[in-house]
């Protein structure tokens, strides 16, 4: 055993001096090597966490939400509809939610208005969510503006600011009472936005949701698994631009790297002749090309998945924060978690070292075989 | 004079090292975040929410589990989906299926 990690030892240091040999080369592809497996781990590990994220929170969400469609788009639903809907075996209980949308000029943001039926704020005063609170200004006692349906101006006071540590949920949200909704959006008090419905048995859902849509065919159904799979789907690091622009990286980095691998120069064509004229057998020549392999791809990858951890986690993934951000003005202030996927820092490790690794050895391999005076004469 | 193969072994056992503690610092860090995310499960539950506070650049990207499925020509006639979260958003399931083949 002994003598065995003796022998690696020697080829390490060979290869390493052989790597040192063609310094700048070597230098240039580890730090372009590094980059890759830097963007790509930023990307997974930015949304894997946030996927994680997000499937936390949303397990609280409500059941199942039902929703008025009026000529495909989303209309108030009456209150009416509400016996309907309770009246169903399994249905727990079906309240009505009031929330809209309401574009502020001044700050060029909209902000989602919302009753909340648990600690409803009193009339004539608001909770704001952070985000709101920071392009504002407003703090507790401070006064904001909304103008009504009607064209009239009234003022609410900010009794509260939700905590910026939820900034991921309620960055946008501002809570009003029941009365002030209905000032500031008008409409008949005996519409609701959409219901929440609560089930007593979890598995008699979809049941439910298709009993709904038999008695109420204007209405179209949400279910809490499919807000769900929407995240799901909507972070999915396979999809969207990032990947795409990554994906131009990688093919960039294919050839360079298929380059580099399978046409070996005639220098290192000729250290290999070399070698097996002083005694080396091809065992030796693939263990030290193997070595070489590894040396480059095993510390790019480490050296790459240590910089996207720090850059995800530490630095709030800079990079991507304005592609992300988009025109958001109400984008939320929060910190990732750092959730971590094993299975995918594995998979990255397979598609990154193992292949530039076998891609290192197969042509030293096809170059060691050769008779040596042939490679030395530069024939082979 | 040091070997080469013995200093390369301990830049290797200090990468290795960092990439521990990179599993430990999440484990911990996921530990320190717990009453936190408490916090938002609870807010969530409380308010009836339904999705992300991520892109509020439009009411229809806002609250991306209700909205309806024609996001493009929102706006204004002629006006496209054009809003940054458009591009990071896949399309429904629907529009990805593929047929059977026809032969």
């Amino acid at each position: 055993m002994a003598l065995w990690i003796e022998r690696q030892k020697n080829v390490l240091d060979f290869t390493l001096a052989s790597l040192a040999r063609r310094k700048r080369k070597n230098l240039a592809l580890l730090l372009v090597y590094t980059l890759l497996v830097f963007l790509i781990a930023s990307v997974m590990f930015a949304t894997f966490s946030i996927k994680k994220e997000a499937s936390l929170l949303l397990e609280n969400a409500p059941e199942m939400i039902v929703q008025r469609t009026v000529a495909g788009r989303q209309d108030p639903i009456p209150l009416s509809y509400l016996e309907r809907i309770q009246g169903i075996p399994g249905v727990m209980s079906c309240e009505g939610r009031l929330w809209g949308y309401y574009y502020d000029p001044v700050a060029g943001a909209n902000y989602t208005l919302l009753v909340p039926r648990e600690g409803e704020p009193g009339q004539g005063t608001i909770e704001v969510g952070p985000g709101v609170s920071r392009t504002r200004l407003a703090s507790p006692g401070d006064s904001l503006e909304f103008k009504t349906s009607t064209g009239e101006i009234i003022e609410l006071e900010v009794k509260d600011v939700i905590s910026t540590e939820s900034g991921l949920v309620s960055s946008d949200l501002v809570l009003v009472s029941n009365a002030d909704f209905r000032t500031i959006f008008g409409g008949s008090g005996e519409l609701a936005t959409d219901f929440v419905v609560r089930v007593a048995n979890e598995r008699e859902l979809s049941t439910i949701a298709l009993k709904i849509a038999e008695r109420l065919p204007d209405t179209r159904i949400i279910l809490r698994e499919e807000i769900l799979r929407t995240y799901d789907a909507v972070f999915n690091w396979r999809g969207g631009i990032l990947i795409l622009i990554l994906s131009g990286v990688v093919l960039a980095f294919a050839i360079v790297s298929w380059d580099k691998a399978s046409g070996l120069s005639l220098e290192e064509r000729r250290e290999i002749g070399i070698l097996k004229a002083v005694g080396w057998e091809t065992s030796d020549v693939i263990l030290m090309k193997f070595w070489e392999g590894m040396v480059v791809s095993l510390s790019s990858f480490l050296l790459g998945v240590l910089l996207a951890y720090a850059h995800v986690f530490f630095g709030g993934a800079k990079l991507f924060a304005p592609v992300l951000k988009g025109w958001a003005v109400l984008y939320p202030e929060f910190k990732l978690v750092p959730f971590l996927d094993a299975s995918q820092i594995t998979a990255l490790f397979f598609l990154t070292v193992v292949p530039y690794t076998v891609a290192t050895i197969i042509p030293s391999w096809r170059a060691a075989i050769i008779d040596p005076d042939t490679v030395m004469k530069g024939l082979g | 004079m040091t070997r080469r193969s013995r200093l390369f072994q301990a830049y290797l056992l200090c990468l290795l090292g960092l990439f521990g503690l990179m599993w430990v610092h999440a484990a911990l860090a996921r530990a320190a975040a717990g009453p936190a995310i408490r916090e938002k499960r609870e807010l969530v539950r409380r308010l009836e929410l339904t999705d992300l506070c991520l892109s509020t650049e439009a009411n229809y990207t806002r609250h991306l589990s209700q909205a309806d499925l024609h996001t493009a020509f929102q706006d204004h006639p002629l006006s496209l989906e054009h809003f940054p979260s458009g591009s990071f958003l896949n399309p429904p399931p629907h529009l990805r299926k593929t047929n059977g083949p026809m032969d």
